[in-house]
């Protein structure tokens, strides 16, 4: 199945692209520099979108489909950008058995993308996780660290209203 | 070099130290089945079709990849390692759409072949999930069907290894893994040089180009159509393959008879073309060395290269000589020179090449190859099409008679025929600059130094006085040694030779495939061009300026080489392209 791609418009500012500039000047000459040079733009801009992976590919001479073949393999790598709103959705087996891939299934519904993705807005993104120990609250989902819990698809509107 | 001593299945075997158990095998006629291995190219021993038991090991090892070494007791065949291999195929069956009545590998499949020969009852036995595939139809030159494909690599090796492009690889993880594009891109978006290597590579139906023998029918059933065809030189070297032919088989005659049987009009030779392209080019390098122009001169025969240099190394665009290639030229000859003479309208010519080549269906759609106001080629099939299209129209190619080209575009030299192996056109260039540049006759044709499979070649030669200076490459990956010399100013060449495909057309993407099991053993690119050289040694004349029919085509037409008509047909131009 293709890798999500972003359809939030690339912002990256002169200094990220410094910075990266930087970064690959320093590691390009060493062996096996692909991984740590994608670490650090990561760690720039957050996500690895066509430009960014452009801008490494053109700098080290390495090919675009080869530096998209690494970023794909590696789930830590990630195409698109977190959004203002990081909402995690837990899909351990409590809050699962309590109806969490309803609620999960409803986001993608909802907002219009899939998990990994953000909204075309960069407004909210959407990741399932494993158990954050709440499982008390079952079903649980974190909205940049704030918890919801004992969650119903019903209440979803609501609770994403408070981030608009 | 030191031998090693082993035992394979109880035989004593010696082997060349640094031999893999593969190699060792081979040296004692036995073989070892293998799929994803391709010598120098793919060698991740990832498929577990070589599996062998190594007396003392452990596990099972990859026979493709494994060192020999002395005293090894190596057992290929036992009852479970059978099995085991059985139950990897069927594993990778699995994913596998068979569709092999209609599938354009069937026969020629490796994945068939192997199923045959372990015994694969059952392909369905671990059928379950289905991964999601896509089929790439964006190139004008191929298809890319990852429903059939293993995930074996041998295409994206030599894609990134041999050609230097890397533009499709391996995405994503575990079971979701294909091979792709950068962000999905659609092949004719990335800077894929039309080379078709992977296709060449490509143990199954995954890959293969894009299909015109229903347009050649068409054609030829239109009686309104005047259709014509010229075959490149290395179709003739190879296209006995296909018709259960060795190896090496030049089968010149019996294209030329087939052809004519297929129906078209005419039977012309792109070899004569390929002479004309040797009059031009020699001519714009005498000009080049004694004008100051643009050194070192670049040939621009083979379009995957030309392709190449305007995405990667646009800046050296202008080191590329001006000619057309010779498919291109034919045509604009076709639809000129030749529509004139018979009066037919160019509109009414249909221009077919057969070609080892899938570049050539994306040249002939390129800006500025239209000489009479209609593409100089309509269309352009690969020596495989061409096999299809005889198997098709019921031709039975090992009974047919041996016959000629026709006039006057049929007539060539050995000079035009050595044009499909590495080095062939700079040897059929320097036959006519030389003696144009002394005045004399050369004493011996041929120029031994250019000859071979070897990536890069240099030669010097001193002619009229001068030191002339030329390079020869082939494979991209090796063009790059040169390029990158030209870029840095440490180039002090004359003049380059550069072809697309490792060995040259012989080699190329749009030729028979050859099953990896012999391909890993038999230099395919020396067997074949030995073909065309030998095809040379036998013509009575082989020298381009030589050929009665070229001249007569400058005498009545053209007027001399580079002459404001000759530039006006037979030269184009190039565009920058991006990386991608």
């Amino acid at each position: 199945m293709p890798a999500a791609k972003t359809t939030v418009p690339f912002s990256g500012t002169k200094e990220q692209e410094e910075s990266l500039l930087k970064v690959i000047a320093d590691l390009k000459d060493e062996k096996g520099a692909l991984m740590p040079i994608l670490q650090k733009a990561q760690d720039i801009y957050g996500y690895l979108p066509i430009e960014v992976q452009t801008m490494i590919s053109n700098e080290t001479g390495i090919p675009l489909e080869k530096i998209y073949g690494v970023v794909t393999f590696y789930s830590q790598f990630s195409l698109n950008p977190k959004g203002k709103y990081q909402i995690s959705v837990c899909l351990g087996t409590a809050c699962y058995v309590k109806g969490s891939g309803e609620i999960y299934n409803a986001l993608t519904q909802k907002l219009g993308i899939e998990g990994g993705e953000c909204t075309s807005d960069g407004k909210f993104s959407l990741d399932a996780c494993r158990c954050i120990g709440a499982c008390g609250l079952a079903p649980v989902m974190t909205i940049n660290g704030e918890v919801h819990g004992r969650l119903t698809v019903d209440m979803l509107d609501d609770i994403l209203a408070q981030y608009e | 070099m030191e031998n090693i001593n082993l035992k394979i299945n109880g035989l004593s075997v010696s082997a060349p130290a640094g031999s893999t158990i593969l190699e060792a095998a081979h040296i004692a006629g036995i073989k070892i089945p293998t799929l994803c291995f391709l010598k120098d190219i793919n060698e991740i021993g990832a498929c577990r079709m070589c599996i062998v038991e190594i007396k003392g090991a452990r596990n099972l090892t990859a026979a493709c990849v494994h060192p020999i070494s002395e005293g090894m007791e190596v057992l290929t065949n036992t009852p479970q390692l059978l099995n085991a291999r059985k139950r990897t195929l069927q594993l990778i069956l699995s994913n596998h759409k068979r569709e092999c009545l209609s599938c354009v590998r069937s026969g020629q499949c490796e994945l068939q072949q192997l199923s045959q020969e372990l015994g694969v009852a059952d392909e369905s036995y671990f059928d379950g999930l289905m991964p999601e595939t896509t089929m790439d139809t964006s190139a004008t030159h191929m298809v890319r069907d990852n429903s059939k494909c293993i995930l074996c690599r041998r295409c994206s090796a030599v894609c990134e290894k041999v050609q230097g492009i890397g533009v499709i690889g391996p995405n994503n993880r575990g079971f979701d893994s294909f091979i792709g594009t950068a962000f999905d891109m659609g092949l004719a978006e990335t800077s894929c040089v039309s080379c078709g290597q992977c296709i060449t590579a490509c143990p199954t139906g995954a890959l293969y180009e894009k299909d015109f023998i229903d347009d050649v029918l068409t054609a030829i059933a239109d009686p309104s159509k005047h259709v014509i065809v010229q075959p490149a030189p290395s179709v003739r070297a190879a296209l006995g393959e296909e018709f259960g032919y060795p190896m090496g088989t030049d089968v010149e005659g019996k294209m030329a008879a087939a052809l004519r049987r297929i129906g078209f009009d005419k039977v012309f030779d792109t070899d004569f073309s390929a002479d004309l392209t040797i009059m031009e080019e020699a001519n714009e390098f005498l000009g080049r060395v004694t004008n100051g122009g643009v050194l070192p001169m670049i040939t621009s025969c083979s379009p995957g290269w030309v392709k190449y240099c305007e995405h990667y190394y646009p800046d050296l665009l202008a080191h590329l000589s001006s000619c057309k290639s010779p498919q291109q030229m034919f045509g604009a000859i076709a639809k000129t020179y030749y529509a004139e003479k018979t009066g037919i309208d160019p509109k009414d010519i249909v221009c077919v090449s057969v070609m080892p080549c899938t570049a050539k269906k994306f040249e002939i759609g390129r800006e500025d190859q239209n000489a009479a106001g209609v593409p100089d080629v309509d269309i352009s099939i690969t020596t495989r099409e061409l096999a299809r299209l005889i198997k098709r129209v019921g031709i039975d190619f090992t009974m047919l008679p041996e016959e000629g080209f026709d006039d006057p575009l049929g007539e060539s030299t050995g000079a035009g025929v050595i044009f499909g192996a590495t080095g062939g056109v700079m040897e059929a260039a320097l036959r006519t600059a030389v003696e144009k540049l002394t005045g004399e006759e050369l004493a011996k044709l041929e120029f031994e130094d250019v000859r071979g499979v070897e990536g890069v070649k240099e030669a010097m030669y001193q002619v009229a006085g001068m030191d002339v200076k030329v390079a020869v490459a082939s494979g991209l990956s090796n063009a790059k040694i040169l390029l990158d010399k030209i870029r840095a100013g440490e180039a002090d060449y004359h003049f380059i030779e550069i072809m697309c495909c490792p060995g040259g057309c012989v080699n190329g993407g749009g030729q028979p495939q050859v099953h990896a099991d012999i391909r890993n053993f038999v230099d395919v690119r020396a067997v074949r061009a030995k073909v065309l050289y030998d095809n040379d040694a036998a013509k009575a004349i082989r020298k381009s300026h030589e050929n009665p029919s070229i001249l007569k085509l400058y005498e009545e037409y053209l007027g001399e080489p580079g002459s404001e008509k000759a530039h006006h047909i037979l030269h184009t131009s190039y565009v920058e392209r991006s990386v991608n």
